[in-house]
């Protein structure tokens, strides 16, 4: 990167990135995320590792962040930005709810999100996975890599940690999958990802979209955890 | 109207003191004297309909519509001054524009018709403006399909979204009428302008709630009402106007379009017929019905 990183993104020549594009001090999520969908709706997954360098700021970070009753997103990149979007994208869904007195659909959640991730990306380092639930769509699964586009995904990984699991993934995935399975598949890859990347420790947080609502599981890295959903640790 | 000339009429910010603004009644009273306009929602879509006046034989025959596209699937009529009625289209435009900029979605009729009734409620309180002098019909199909988001890329799993509901309320047709105090209301039949006692008569009839009547059938309704409503300003050339907007699987795929010219021909031609028929049928019978609906007017 020539002269040396204060803003980050891609150097000059378009290959190599600038890993210490961060302000000194600034937070940062180097972390594993994956959200997908599953037969009745969908699964957010993260890692709960919240570092400022190499210091862990945070080992039971939540990263799974709720903009509305059954639309949630995964943050990673700066927790400042991805936190102030996210808030900003909440306040938005709850205003669209009480003005047009219907549930806003996730591809509403989802171009808010890309709206304020694309106009503003020259200031943001935020990359985000949308998912949702509504009835009229079923589960849906969005993402918003670096720079603000919007993708739609059977399933999306995403994160420092996402690297590692590409393979984990492919050799893994199938569409329709119970939600046992989906529980299974999202645990199983971020084992690995916590596993190989030092940016991603700590628990497991899961978050399952349905007609029923919002459940949320936590998994421990070492004891074997017995809430809903648990399969063997 | 006692107050009348007591000074309260003269300012839309100030209230008569038993609590009326007659700049919002005399608005109304233009809106009485405007080409009749209509709207009828079916299961499949909506039709649009106006009584669009000749005020001049070198006008150009089919030119100078009154009916408006909006967006791609929403049309406006308006009965009451023609350029209220452009200003008012171009607002509806700029929102549904806007609505498109941050939610990346067609706007849904109702959502537009709220903000366009919050405009026009807006031009009742202030002294430096007047209210306006339309009332319009917003006509519009809000998909039933799934919507991308625009520019979206990628689509999710082959097997589609899990946990959808079989049977969740999903688009639809929209009708809603708009007045000049900012008033609306959805409606399964909307008329306004000089003939609208004659024309909600006639939609009445239709029995429009049970859903039972088809697109096309109200398209030849809509002619025909344009025609009945007209039949009191008789010595006036009128031209017939009429769009539609159907479901995604109909004959406009969603889209606000004219009705397309052999429909339309068919649609007048059996109006004129169906008033001639009735004409022989009324020769003999009492006259000035017409005013005794007048009367029944709030």
């Amino acid at each position: 990167m020539i002269g040396h990183g204060a803003t980050g993104m891609l150097g000059e020549d378009g290959i190599h990135v600038d890993m210490n594009h961060l302000k000194s001090g600034e937070v940062n999520l180097g972390t594993s995320i994956m959200a997908i969908n599953f037969k009745d709706g969908v699964i957010l997954g993260a890692d709960s590792r919240t570092t400022t360098g190499a210091y862990i700021a945070n080992r039971v970070t939540d990263k799974l962040t709720q903009v509305h009753d059954t639309i949630w997103c995964c943050r990673s990149g700066s927790a400042a930005d991805t936190q102030a979007v996210a808030d900003i994208v909440a306040y938005h869904l709850n205003m669209y709810g009480i003005t047009n007195n219907e549930h806003p659909s996730t591809q509403v959640a989802a171009s808010l999100f890309q709206e304020l991730c694309y106009e503003n990306k020259d200031m943001l380092s935020a990359g985000i996975i949308i998912a949702g639930y509504d009835p009229r769509h079923g589960g849906q699964v969005y993402s918003i890599p670096l720079g603000g586009s919007l993708h739609k995904q059977p399933f999306s990984i995403g994160g420092s940690g996402s690297t590692y699991i590409y393979g984990y993934c492919d050799a893994n995935w199938k569409e329709d999958m119970t939600e046992e399975e989906g529980i299974k598949f999202v645990r199983g890859a971020l084992q690995e990802a916590i596993k190989w990347d030092g940016s991603s420790g700590g628990v497991i947080r899961l978050v399952v979209l349905t007609s029923k609502g919002a459940v949320r599981h936590l998994y421990l890295p070492d004891t074997g955890y017995t809430g809903p959903g648990a399969t063997q640790s | 109207m006692t107050s009348i000339g007591t000074g309260y009429d003269l300012s839309n910010s100030v209230f008569s003191p038993d609590g009326r603004n007659f700049q919002v009644e005399y608005a109304a009273k233009a809106v009485e004297n405007g080409g009749t306009a209509i709207g009828i929602r079916c299961k499949d879509g909506v039709v649009l309909a106006v009584e669009k006046i000749i005020t001049s034989k070198l006008l150009k025959p089919g030119a100078n519509k009154k009916i408006a596209t909006v967006d791609r699937h929403v049309g406006i009529v308006s009965a009451g001054l023609n350029p209220d009625g452009r200003h008012f289209v171009a607002r509806a435009r700029d929102e549904a524009s806007s609505w498109r900029n941050v939610y990346k979605a067609p706007v849904p009729t109702s959502a537009l018709a709220n903000r366009l009734g919050s405009y026009v409620q807006a031009f009742t309180l202030y002294s430096s403006v007047r209210p306006f002098g339309v009332t319009s019909i917003v006509g519009g199909w809000d998909s039933e399909s799934e919507l991308a988001v625009d520019g979206q890329v990628g689509t999710g799993p082959k097997s589609g979204a899990g946990g959808r509901v079989e049977g969740a309320k999903a688009g639809g047709p929209g009708l809603y009428m708009i007045e000049p105090s900012g008033l609306y209301w959805g409606y399964y039949g909307a008329a306004t302008g000089k003939g609208r006692q004659a024309a909600k008569a006639e939609l009445e009839k239709l029995d429009l709630v049970s859903g039972n009547l088809s697109l096309v059938d109200a398209v030849k309704e809509a002619a025909r009402i344009i025609y009945v409503a007209h039949e009191d300003s008789k010595d006036k050339d009128f031209e017939l106007e009429m769009t539609w907007i159907s479901s995604l699987d109909g004959p406009t795929k969603g889209r606000h379009e004219e009705v397309p010219k052999e429909l339309f021909e068919e649609a007048e031609n059996a109006a004129k017929k169906a008033l001639e028929g009735e004409d022989d049928e009324e020769d003999e019978g009492a006259k000035g019905t017409a005013n005794e609906g007048e009367r029944m007017e709030e």
